[in-house]
């Protein structure tokens, strides 16, 4: 099909009723008509109010998992201590002011599952992939605008019944984020193994055909709808880590579905594909001959995909803040590309080693310890290149280049303990402790939150046509990064003494009393920190309307075809035909120019990249 | 369309489609590619669950019913004909499209109900196969079945597999009747003699064709080994 033939057929998807043809498909321009608030804001087709959409929800979503963890890190802080307002939002489930064991791992599974699909999957991927696909290929919307709205909408059906499932009288799902049979699998089991556990399930399964509606159409648009001269190796990086992120999401989703099938299965059927040779309350239950571990191959089949889908698009939006405030070209543009894609293909070899202690085999055990050091490999690349892009680069420090340099120093430290776990052997002693915790809350929550904070300081000007406020942007960073270390650096001590994760009082165990103090220290910097994101969401908010107006389609002096459309594209993104791309997206500081944006032709003078 | 290509053509500079093809029938293909992991999931785990069982029933003796044939013992008979209505509803699917190519809006017609028919055939005779087996005891979470080695079973996995697999082919078989037949209602209406092409049959054509295979690999998995 060709470009003309392409454009058509998405023009006409605009309008929503294919079999009308206006014979006129080139010009967006052209088909503007009388939108209602309802078809502008709310069943919106235009990919920019739908990445507003995801990114608004996913704020929304984000607040609550994150003050989920500020209650039960007064729990872990201050176990004696009581705090009678926790009575009067939580009600019985803090009794006395204390929150209950019950209301305990409620609120863990729920901080996990909240950030880990709903903020970081959908609120980072949904948002960025959305809002840049289109206008960096240079297309006029996603190749399918109907299905990348519907994507949005089993979205939000997946967050009402998530968001429901809190309310129920016993409580929504508490057997952790994995959601690992038996606990899952038997309503007996727990109070959050009832109905929270059956609406957590039903949510996660309409929140996987959101994400493969959203991620067929990402892989589409950006192989078929580039603009004239946009070849793969001219993409910006950001464009190649979504279309890694969306092919993982495509792959490993389903997995996860069928496990989920297979426990409903086992909750409702009275099957057994998970459970076998189980006591419950003291009483033998028929089910035989199924395993606990399927579901754990099948859950990590996704899992381990799922941090790679979670920090690729980081990855890429970094690349690109970082090249663009440097005023240099990215370092080692193929080298990115290739380790991206090695990682892509790594990311779905190495689940295992979630299940080192699991009872799986340790001869196979060890070959997912090579696998996994492998991975070490293509990010070291991405880091070197990162550091080498912005070495000697004539650095304009915004809160987004900051908060990519951040990304960089978290995904280091982080990832340097990545080393320590995907060993098998050191994994005896470090599992399930706050080692673990440490590691990934560094290199994939804090590392994933500083490229969304990155992303979104650096695009919400393409996003509002406003700026976001420059001075509580440097307030945010700085006591985000140096609160983030403050609560996870010290988790790692914490896990080396073996203070196991998911306990809900440690002040009984003699070995653990030694943090008393340093758990309190950390809690009281969560709380600091949590009022910090609230002074972003504020800036966002305030910013949306009284932020600082753009005189300029193109404030930061960027390459790549997002800022060639107007200050405030409509729907179709660029008023006339849309621009050819001449030129790779990171030519900085070439030839005495401080910047040649990709439309711009190739002069016969020009030296070679 | 520029089908007419010349060698030279730069088919990944951006301006078109580098396969050539829609991004209706690149989202088909990749939406089956993510389905192909949902059933190879099922799949592995029934193969796993079975690899670890110390005995499974005997495929031949648990489906040797025919409808109609009271107690005659008729080994695979009834699946090898379920098999075979498939198999021919692919082949209609086949001519449907090629129909479709050439603009025959009858002959799409003609096929695509052939196509429907059969699926509709094969969803009959799984719900037989459903009710002899529910009839017999057997049901999610009950298997009365006996091991080939004579041993009683001790595990329901048998038929929680079969019941959960079997089940979700015959839910994407339904799907797929449910879109040839809105397919069918649009060829009806015109609605693609109009557009100037048949793709979308094509489309819905690559989903049956999956589901047929996927068929391919239950029924050996069950049935055959």
């Amino acid at each position: 099909m060709s470009n003309e033939a392409t454009l058509h057929s998405q023009d006409l998807a605009h309008h929503g009723h294919v079999e009308h043809g206006h014979g006129n498909g080139h010009d967006g321009h052209d088909h503007h008509h009388e939108e209602t608030f309802i078809s502008k804001y709310v069943f919106s087709m235009d990919h920019k109010m739908i990445a507003k959409q995801f990114l608004i929800t996913g704020i929304i979503w984000a607040i609550i998992g994150a003050f989920f963890s500020v209650l039960f890190r007064l729990q872990l802080g201050y176990p004696e201590a009581t705090f009678p307002w926790l009575e009067s939002i939580l009600g019985h489930w803090a009794e006395g002011g204390r929150i209950t064991a019950e209301a305990y791992y409620a609120l863990v599974t729920m901080h996990g599952t909240i950030l880990v699909f709903f903020v970081l999957t959908a609120g980072l991927s949904g948002t960025f992939s959305n809002l840049l696909i289109p206008l960096q290929v240079g297309a006029r919307d996603m190749a399918s605008p109907f299905m990348n709205m519907l994507s949005y909408w089993f979205f939000f059906l997946a967050s009402v019944i998530m968001m429901s499932s809190l309310f129920v009288q016993t409580g929504p799902a508490s057997g952790g984020w994995t959601a690992y049979p038996p606990l899952s699998a038997l309503g007996d089991a727990s109070i959050g193994s009832k109905i929270g556990m059956d609406l957590w399930l039903i949510s996660m399964a309409i929140f996987v055909v959101s994400s493969l509606l959203g991620s067929l159409n990402y892989i589409s648009t950006i192989l078929n709808m580039r603009t004239k001269g946009m070849s793969m190796t001219r993409l910006p990086l950001t464009i190649w880590a979504f279309f890694f992120t969306a092919v993982l999401g495509v792959l490993s989703f389903p997995v996860l579905l069928s496990g989920f099938v297979l426990l409903l299965f086992d909750r409702h059927a009275d099957t057994s594909f998970y459970l076998s040779e189980i006591f419950i309350q003291g009483k033998a239950l028929a089910h035989e001959g199924g395993s606990a571990i399927l579901y754990q191959h099948l859950f990590w089949f996704l899992g381990h995909p799922e941090v790679y889908i979670i920090i690729l698009p980081a990855m890429g939006m970094v690349s690109e803040i970082l090249a663009v405030n440097s005023r240099k070209p990215i370092f080692g543009y193929l080298a990115m590309v290739g380790s991206l894609f090695a990682i892509c293909i790594l990311a779905f070899l190495v689940w295992a080693h979630h299940m080192f202690v699991t009872g799986l085999n340790p001869f196979l055990g060890a070959f997912f310890v090579l696998l996994t050091l492998l991975i070490a490999v293509p990010s070291a690349i991405k880091v070197f290149n990162w550091l080498t892009t912005i070495w000697r680069g004539n650095i304009r420090f915004t809160p987004a280049s900051l908060f990519s340099i951040g990304f960089v120093s978290t995904f280091i430290s982080g990832g340097l303990t990545g080393i320590w776990l995907g060993n098998s052997a050191i994994d005896i002693h470090l599992h399930d402790t706050y080692f673990v915790i440490a590691h990934f809350h560094i290199v994939m929550g804090v590392s994933a939150f500083f490229g969304m904070f990155a992303g979104i300081y650096h695009w919400f000007p393409k996003m509002y046509g406003r700026y976001m406020n420059q001075t509580l942007g440097f307030i945010h960073f700085w006591i985000t990064l140096v609160g983030a270390y403050l609560i996870f650096w010290p988790m790692h001590y914490e896990g080396m003494a073996g203070m196991p994760r998911r306990y809900f009082d440690y002040s009984t165990w003699a070995s653990f009393n030694q943090f008393e103090g340093l758990n309190q220290f950390i809690s009281f910097v969560v709380i600091i920190v949590f009022a910090t994101q609230l002074l972003f969401v504020f800036n966002f908010f305030y910013s949306i309307f009284k932020g600082r107006k753009l005189t300029t389609p193109n404030p930061w002096n960027a390459t790549s075809l997002e800022w060639t459309t107007p200050i405030n594209p409509g729907h179709g993104n660029w008023p006339g035909e849309i621009p050819e791309v001449h030129r790779w997206a990171y030519d900085y500081s070439k030839d005495g120019k401080d910047f040649i944006p990709q439309t711009v032709p190739v002069s016969p003078d020009e030296s070679n990249h | 369309m520029d089908n007419a290509v010349t060698a030279k053509k730069k088919w990944w500079n951006g301006g078109y489609s580098p396969f050539s093809v829609s991004y209706g029938k690149l989202m088909m293909w990749y939406f089956l590619i993510s389905d192909a992991f949902t059933f190879g999931a099922l799949l592995i785990s029934y193969g796993t669950q079975r690899f670890m069982a110390e005995a499974w029933p005997d495929p031949n003796v648990v489906f040797h019913s025919f409808p109609f044939m009271g107690h005659t013992n008729l080994p695979l008979v009834f699946v090898s004909l379920m098999t075979f209505i498939l198999i021919m509803s692919s082949v209609t699917m086949v001519l449907a499209v090629h129909a479709g190519k050439y603009m025959d809006r009858q002959g799409v017609t003609k096929w695509l109900v052939l196509t429907i028919v059969g699926g509709l055939m094969f969803l009959g005779c799984q719900a037989w196969e459903w009710t002899h087996l529910h009839e017999v005891g057997a049901w999610w979470g009950r298997n009365p079945f006996p091991n080939a080695d004579g041993s009683a079973a001790i595990s329901t996995n048998f038929t929680d597999f079969f019941f959960t697999i079997t089940g979700f082919h015959g839910l994407h078989v339904t799907s797929g009747v449910i879109l040839n037949i809105i397919v069918l209602i649009n060829v009806l209406k015109g609605t693609y003699e109009h557009r100037g092409h048949y793709e979308m049959v094509e489309k819905v054509g690559l989903y049956w064709h999956f589901v047929d295979l996927v068929w391919v690999f239950v029924f050996t998995c069950f049935y055959l080994l």
